[in-house]
């Protein structure tokens, strides 16, 4: 019985091979034009371009502020800057990388460009509001430059009451802002969510998802569960630091701890809303260019859902020292041990994916390389952190600042810039210089560990967080990880220059220069404005390089570009005569 | 890679953080090795390189998720072990009041006495530190005894150590409290018991035989007064002491007043009673810190910096 029913369910579709068009004469960039044509675009592809260009502005923001945070601590008393001016620089730094930069990066950039393209689809769910959740994100953003020329903010970028309650400045603007950020992704996560249950191509089932979309999905959930709680909490500071209603602050009656549960309840989350959608563009890129099926594809989705899951229930080794009980903190321990097993699991299944493979080492599979190793070091250290007694040692010392970046820069920016690298000949039908590229990664990689690799051993040594002053013992860490800064600065320039060169002057990019058998690579480089002239049918999983290229650029034959059918359902494909002969 | 050993409780702490650091740095090798290794070995020689059909293998899942989960669970269990030491003092120990303000600590002894950012604890002894807030929120770190403990306004917290050696270790704040965060240090100077016993009876009447002027200045120094207000017109966070005796000032609501005996006084004990045009009102109180003898001593020292 079981199986009629299955079978009755089978739809028969007439298939054709689509190929894709080559250095094509017109596409998204250049079929509407104007800057009106882009404000006011539905386009997912050009909204992605449109944050790529504000996170990047906001990265070379926050990273010129990190470079003169750098170059204060290179002597243990003042250098050139006050306290004042140090304390709101380097919470600048932290807000700004945080909320407009690594928040958005992966999931607003890259999700929104490749996402509907690695479905088949013509646009997200609702476009409309994929374009409001860009505004959205701009006014955030104005709020966050107004409470910067209006007096600052001081408090770091975690707004701990009562400090935050109390200090001058205008936090107000600050945490409105980010309240205001907040929904942008919010609502970004729900169109994602609509778009990869609803708009699928035929064939397309849950498990030839592409692992990025897995990376996606769930990073999509922890946004709508995560974020809202960010957004109360600021109302509460604001309400608290506005009306005198007392909260967190203990003058008023409220409590400074309650504070930190909240905060770390989203934040701690945020931190997998940052990393989950980079462990998406790892196991692109590592099968791509080890063109070899992925390794243990159940494996890797769902420990991006556990890992989703069980983030939600460890925000408190945020506290071990913040006077919560002994038995919360044995719990909360004892989980962020728990959520380290999906993430060595990741690990484990990618070195195996690259197990006998056909491996290129091409910019974008550098990178990934380069994530893999410095992520690790991030997951270990957070093995050192997670161990009550050690981390009563460590805590708000610059061993977490190190750990901190490992797993933020280290892990999440190596593989935003993997998936650049990667997407890039898609997104502007350029190639880059590889051998700059390399070369670019080659110096981040060898600045990048300068920098913080002496941060772990002063950490260690006692080393706090947040000092603008220092004792001496420490002068010659502080020295090396500064140099080990601007070694990090020469790479971006690099960076932006090769870039800049590849959108001026750039080769033009054939439609999928890397041979994946990923569905984005199957339209034309760049993409027409519906992506696809076709609706396309998918008869193998993403990653199933033991198949021929023909069969990943099938489609529907009949003319007709409605999307009737859907994902879930079964498909059957019958070739048109032409295509079998 | 740690510092000192100064304390019973450091060493247990010590062991778990080298067993991590040498199990991570054992199997980072490994995996950057076959990171390497499969990059070099399986580079791609032609464009027609064909790859084996490996989908997955549970065995080896299930291999990779069960060390792993055996490794975080000896560390979970060790963490967890010396945490439980590191929170459960010893009924016998000696207590010590500690109040932290932006931004000095205040230590008070069973004598009454209070000594600022000065701990003075005996040796081989255990000591509890009940602690607690004026302001915002603070946290009290030896890294030499591998204790911290966050400070709170609203509620007392409590660590305790039993340090080993005679000698100074460095205490810092560690949970960011604003401008002098970074200043906010204190030294803890450990005695031998009868040494300890000592500066307990003499401490409070050290200086009675200084001139009030010169005890001033010590005060200052030792109240963390200057972590604050410079004595050479430099501009830290509060007015420079240099010349400020009768200076005519104005205050933030626009009364200009006289830095006389009165106005100083009220500055020590009620510090944002009047605050000076373009100050924030930042300073804590020094009630029950200074006596009427040592406030005096303080405002002898300022007459001698006026110009």
């Amino acid at each position: 019985m079981a199986t009629n029913e299955a079978t009755s369910n089978v739809k028969r579709i007439q298939v054709r091979r689509f190929k894709p068009e080559e250095y094509p004469e017109k596409h998204y960039l250049n079929e509407e034009k104007g800057v009106w044509a882009w404000m006011t675009t539905v386009d997912h592809k050009k909204i992605g371009l449109m944050y790529l260009a504000s996170i990047t502005f906001f990265f070379f923001v926050a990273g010129v502020l990190a470079i003169l945070l750098r170059t204060e601590l290179l002597t243990p008393a003042r250098s050139f800057m006050d306290a004042d001016v140090y304390n709101q620089v380097f919470t600048l730094h932290g807000a700004i990388m945080i909320f407009f930069f690594l928040i958005p990066s992966v999931p607003a950039v890259l999700g929104n460009f490749i996402l509907p393209m690695q479905l088949g689809a013509k646009d997200v769910a609702f476009p409309r509001l994929n374009l409001a959740s860009y505004y959205i994100y701009v006014i955030g953003a104005l709020f966050t430059l107004v409470a910067i020329f209006t007096g600052g903010v001081d408090t770091g970028w975690t707004f701990y009451t009562p400090y935050s309650a109390t200090t001058g400045g205008n936090v107000m603007a600050m945490t409105f802002g980010v309240f205001i950020l907040g929904f942008s992704s919010i609502l970004t996560g729900l169109n994602f969510i609509v778009t990869i249950h609803k708009m699928r191509s035929p064939g397309i089932t849950w498990n030839r998802l592409p692992l990025n979309l897995w990376g996606l999905y769930a990073t999509s959930i922890i946004q709508i569960l995560a974020t809202p709680v960010l957004a109360i909490t600021l109302l509460l500071l604001t309400m608290e630091r506005l009306l005198g209603i007392g909260i967190f602050d203990p003058a008023l009656g409220g409590d400074p701890v309650l504070y930190q549960h909240f905060f770390w309840f989203y934040s701690h989350p945020a931190v997998y809303i940052m990393i989950v959608p980079g462990f998406g563009i790892i196991s692109e890129v590592i099968s791509t260019f080890s063109r070899k099926v992925i390794f243990g594809y159940w494996a890797i989705a769902l420990s991006s859902l556990a890992i989703a899951f069980i983030g939600f229930l460890v925000w408190g080794h945020h506290m071990f020292t913040a006077g919560q009980s002994s038995l919360a903190n044995m719990v909360f321990s004892f989980l962020t041990f728990l959520v380290g097993i999906p993430t060595g699991i990741k690990i484990f299944n990618w070195l195996a994916t690259m197990y006998r493979g056909s491996i290129d080492l091409k910019a974008p599979m550098l990178y990934a390389l380069v994530f893999l190793f410095l992520f690790t070091i991030g997951g270990f250290t957070g093995i050192m952190l997670g161990a009550l007694s050690v981390d009563i040692h460590l805590h708000d010392t610059y061993y977490v600042v190190a750990h901190f970046h490992y797993v933020m820069m280290g892990g999440m920016v190596m593989a935003f810039f993997a998936g650049l690298h990667y997407w890039w000949p898609k997104m502007f039908g350029k190639m880059y210089s590889e051998f700059w590229a390399r070369i670019a990664c080659a110096i981040l990689f060898v600045g990048f560990n300068m920098t913080f690799l002496p941060q772990f051993v002063m950490g260690a040594q006692g080393m706090p967080r947040r000092y603008f002053n220092y004792i001496d013992q420490f002068q010659s860490f502080h020295v090396f990880s500064t140099i080990g800064a601007y070694v990090m600065s020469v790479a971006f320039l690099i960076m932006a220059g090769y870039l800049l060169h590849s959108l001026l002057k750039g080769k033009r990019a054939p439609s999928n220069p890397w041979g994946s058998r990923a569905l984005e690579w199957q339209a034309a480089s760049p993409p027409p404005l519906h992506n696809f002239h076709h609706v396309p049918v998918i008869i193998n999983g993403p990653y199933d390089y033991h198949k021929p290229m023909s069969e990943f650029q099938l489609g529907i034959a009949a003319s007709h570009n409605g999307h009737h059918h859907h994902g879930d359902e079964a498909v059957k494909v019958e070739k048109s005569e032409k295509e079998q002969a | 890679m740690l510092p000192p050993q100064k304390s019973t409780l450091a060493e247990q702490t010590d062991a778990l953080f080298h067993f991590v650091n040498v199990t991570s740095i054992i199997l980072l090798a490994g995996i950057t090795f076959a990171i390497i290794f499969f990059a070099w070995k399986y580079r791609r020689r032609s464009e027609n390189d064909v790859t084996p059909v490996i989908t997955h293998n549970n065995k080896l899942e299930i291999t990779w998720s069960v060390i792993p989960l055996i490794l975080v669970m000896i560390v979970f269990g060790w963490g967890l072990n010396g945490y439980m030491n590191l929170t459960t003092p010893p009924a016998d120990a000696y207590e010590i009041r500690v109040v932290g303000k932006s931004w000095l600590w205040e230590f008070h002894y069973e004598t009454g006495h209070v000594s600022v950012n000065e701990l003075h604890v005996p040796v081989n002894r255990p000591v509890k530190l009940i602690m607690s807030s004026d302001d915002v929120l603070h946290s009290f770190y030896i890294p030499d005894f591998r204790v911290k403990m966050d400070v709170l306004p609203n509620r007392y917290t409590s660590l305790w150590f039993e340090a080993t050696e005679i000698g100074e270790s460095v205490v810092f704040c560690t949970e960011y409290c604003g401008t002098a965060h970074s200043n906010m240090l204190a030294t803890a100077y450990v005695h031998s018991s009868e040494d300890f016993i000592t500066w307990l009876e003499t401490a409070g009447s050290a200086d009675d035989d200084l001139p009030p002027a010169e005890l001033g200045e010590q005060l200052v120094v030792r109240n963390a007064c200057n972590t604050c207000h410079s004595s050479d017109g430099a501009r830290l966070v509060g007015p420079t002491f240099q010349g400020l005796w009768m200076a005519e000032r104005e205050m933030q609501d626009g009364e200009v007043i006289t830095a006389d005996e009165n106005y100083l006084r009220e500055s020590i004990l009620e510090p944002n009673a009047k605050i000076t045009a373009g100050y924030q009102p930042v300073m804590p109180s020094y009630a029950g810190t200074l006596n009427d003898r040592q406030i005096d001593a303080i405002i002898e020292y300022i007459k001698t910096l006026s110009n």
